[in-house]
């Protein structure tokens, strides 16, 4: 850890990577902050600098592409793509296409560590697990910061690597894992909606004191190009100084900026129905992209009121081929405004219907596209957050319906556009009237786009103690299911208990208690247990059994499995083992099973989709 | 004359380029220090062959022969984001100026995208077009033109007719070895 020159902060996003980093040696305030240039393939040939990797990796078929159209810097033998030109090619060659690698790799209905992507890639092609595809991305960064940084190679400083908020612990653990595959050790997981705030905390300096107070309830809302991210940080104080307490996440919503984009495509796409032309799959394409420039034109510039959408031909007659369609205000604050943003009572829950079977293979995309509808399902939900903490026990007005935030800090280029930020407070402040609560105020000045690659690398500059920390640790309470001793009766499943092995609030690098319940383990038999968590039940601590709980209060996790070696022990032989978990420095959760003689053996999060 | 010896403003253009050829190429440097030691052994009479070897290093700076490379990828790139070539060898006159006007904005959106990437193209002078401006003695003759009635000695007082365009920056994507810049846009074909 010493030897660290830089922190380097790692946003490993679904749909874009950024990193950023500090230089550790700094004794000032101010530290200096950058960041890096990511070289890559913008067309076969061609490299340039961004500060964006597009999180794609394209498959390319062997004479797809001429011998060194593949090169970069540092590599000459590279037999696939990332970033910008697997993005466009991909949009041409969509079943060599990986997207949406990290939304996979949270998907419990899937095995994370088998070749299961591209989806829909016919046999010849060699999928990719979302495990690899995220390893691809890192070492890509790795690799284009160890050119650049020769003396001073990525394993050796301190790297911060931002995880949706709402990713389960299985997701982390892969996350961790991917991270160590690129041979980094010293390396640790921030929450992205935390990472944001770190960012507005740096850009702030010692000011940042001013703008927020005691007892401030932030919201910060992080919509990214395929997530939605929500999380309740209070200001709290201990021995006169201002503290930062992350004290809830929000479930893990696939909706975000691309799908707005989308929305608009198909929009323009029935009009033209309308009149007469029908779209093939790449003008459809071509529109998409079209919508997402028109957007921010007319969600930036209110004097605007219509956009014209052109989507030239494919051949080289440019002119007679062009379809050209345009986006009205109307049409943008339907769909946009109106679609995604709503106006909805705080008492609104996240419309989902009935998945069909069809649907299960791909990702668990939001059936609700309502933005401020999931938002207020998490209000609601979180309602009690507080009640624990020293300070806000008179928060919340009897008879409130939900947490009452106090600011606001927006992160992700969505809300370049002022109208979308706009709306979400009239919600929110509509909702807060009605309780007599008093208006949220927007935290200003955040950088939209890097702020969580910004914030990740600041945040391993105040692990040096050099800056105010958010604490919280684990959003979630985890539970193990233990078949409740009962009489077998024919035809129902034996019921349940959830027995509580982490409680809320875990901190990184701490260890819970031993729980008195004891468990058989057969040597050399892998056993499996049912794993729950719960971002609600912040009461619960270690050894608490649960007999019945309501659905939304505990959500199954996929299941943990324990196989113990047959070292020093014959098969068969039952050992009596109890269930510790701890969280690690990294920020991943870790279950053991502890014999009576101090034996530990590592539980495993099944990243198989079997349940 | 005014061939081997420069005015006195060309020389104050050409003084950074020697500073700058100084720093960056060792050859220059060295071929500049073993003049400086010729001189001082061979001593004054020598004359001829000292007037010789400057002359020799003056020439060793021929005109640049530009490497095609860059403005065939800045081609290509033009071609890539805003279709310039298709556009331009298109036959415009069979074409309504609806569907030419549709076409150019795919051109000038893509265009303009591909210059601000990688061109970084500032105006040299900040006035607005059609204010009267006065240009000091030894204004930059490279950047300003002038033109009309073109008399009489510096300070010169005119109308501002044109801005100027200058780059600041050129930033364009490394190229792989081998890679075939000549082809600005591949044959595309659909299986």
């Amino acid at each position: 850890m010493s030897d660290a020159h830089y922190a380097v902060g790692i946003d490993l996003g679904t749909t874009h990577c950024a990193l950023s980093y500090v230089e550790l040696n700094h004794s000032d305030e101010q530290v200096a902050q950058q960041i890096m240039g990511i070289p890559q393939l913008i067309s076969p040939g061609n490299v340039e600098d961004r500060p964006l990797l597009p999180s794609f990796l394209y498959l390319p078929h062997p004479n797809e592409f001429a011998e060194n159209d593949l090169m970069l810097p540092w590599s000459s033998q590279q037999h696939f793509a990332t970033g910008e030109l697997a993005r466009q090619q991909g949009a041409k060659t969509p079943i060599r296409l990986v997207s949406s690698a990290k939304s996979w790799l949270c998907h419990p209905g899937v095995d994370r560590r088998a070749g299961i992507i591209p989806l829909d890639a016919p046999e010849e092609i060699e999928k990719v697990s979302p495990l690899q595809a995220s390893i691809r991305y890192l070492e890509h960064l790795r690799d284009a910061w160890n050119f650049q940084h020769p003396d001073a190679p990525l394993a050796q400083q301190a790297v911060t690597i931002t995880v949706p908020a709402s990713f389960d612990p299985a997701a982390r653990d892969l996350t961790a894992e991917a991270a160590r595959t690129i041979g980094l050790e010293n390396y640790i997981l921030l929450e992205e909606p935390q990472a944001a705030l770190y960012s507005w905390l740096h850009a702030f300096q010692t000011d940042w004191r001013k703008q927020v107070k005691i007892n401030d309830i932030i919201l910060v809302v992080d919509l990214g190009g395929g997530t939605t991210d929500l999380s309740l940080i209070a200001v709290t104080e201990q021995d006169g100084n201002l503290n930062l307490h992350r004290i809830a996440v929000g479930d893990h919503i696939l909706l975000g900026g691309d799908n707005m984009d989308l929305a608009l495509a198909h929009v323009l796409a029935a009009k033209l129905a309308r009149e007469g032309t029908r779209l093939e799959p790449w003008q459809l394409q071509g529109i998409t992209h079209g919508c997402r420039t028109a957007k921010e034109t007319l969600l930036a510039d209110p004097t605007v009121e219509a956009v014209p959408v052109v989507v030239p031909s494919r051949g080289s007659r440019l002119i007679g081929g062009t379809l050209r369609t345009e986006l009205t205000r109307a049409e943008v604050t339907q769909t946009i405004v109106e679609g995604f943003f709503p106006k909805v009572a705080v008492t609104d829950q996240p419309v989902s219907r009935a998945r069909g079977a069809l649907t299960k293979l791909g990702l668990p995309y939001a059936q609700d596209a309502a933005i401020t509808r999931h938002l207020a399902a998490f209000l609601t939900r979180q309602s009690s957050a507080t009640t624990e903490l020293q300070g806000f026990e008179n928060a919340l007005p009897a008879g409130a319906n939900f947490l009452h935030p106090t600011a606001v800090l927006f992160n992700g280029g969505v809300f370049k556009a002022p109208i979308l930020s706009d709306r979400i407070c009239e919600v929110v402040n509509s909702w807060l009237q009605a309780e007599g609560a008093p208006d949220i105020r927007v935290l200003e000045g955040a950088d939209l786009d890097l702020a969580v690659a910004k914030g990740a690398a600041y945040y391993g500059y105040v692990r040096r103690g050099k800056g105010v920390r958010i604490r919280g640790g684990t959003a979630s309470a985890y539970y193990i299911g233990v078949e409740s001793a009962m009489p077998a009766v024919p035809g129902l499943e034996p019921p349940i208990q959830a027995l509580c092995v982490a409680p809320f609030g875990m901190e990184e690098g701490t260890r819970a208690e031993l729980p008195e319940q004891t468990f058989g383990l057969v040597v050399g038999e892998p056993v499996r247990f049912r794993f729950f968590g719960s971002s609600v039940r912040r009461e619960d601590q270690v050894g608490s059994l649960l007999d019945f709980w309501s659905p939304d209060e505990l959500e199954e996790l996929e299941e943990i499995e324990i196989n113990l070696p047959a070292e020093n022990r014959s098969p068969g032989e039952v050992v009596p083992v109890q269930l510790q978990a701890a969280i690690t420095e990294m920020g991943t959760l870790n279950v053991e099973a502890v014999s009576s003689n101090g034996e530990h053996w590592k539980v495993e999060f099944d990243a198989r989709g079997n349940n | 004359m005014s061939k081997s010896r420069p005015g006195f403003f060309v020389r104050i253009f050409l003084a950074p380029g020697v500073y700058f050829r100084y720093l960056f190429s060792g050859d220059f440097a060295a071929a500049v220090v073993g003049l400086e030691k010729k001189e001082s052994a061979k001593g004054i009479e020598e004359t001829k062959e000292q007037a010789a070897e400057p002359a020799k290093v003056v020439e060793t700076a021929p005109l640049k022969e530009a490497s095609p490379d860059s403005a065939l990828q800045l081609l290509g790139l033009l071609q890539q984001e805003g279709r310039f070539i298709d556009f331009i060898e298109e036959d415009v006159n069979q074409y309504s100026d609806a569907d030419i006007g549709a076409a150019v904005r795919v051109v000038h959106e893509g265009c303009r995208k591909a210059l601000h990437d990688h061109i970084n193209t500032v105006s040299i002078r900040e006035e607005a077009e059609g204010s009267r401006v006065t240009l000091p003695e030894g204004f930059d003759a490279s950047s300003i033109r002038l033109s009309g009635n073109v008399v009489g000695q510096a300070p010169f007082t005119g109308t501002l007719i044109h801005r100027g365009w200058q780059v600041k920056e050129i930033k364009l994507p490394k190229l792989a070895e081998g890679h075939n810049v000549s082809v600005l846009a591949p044959a595309e074909v659909e299986l």
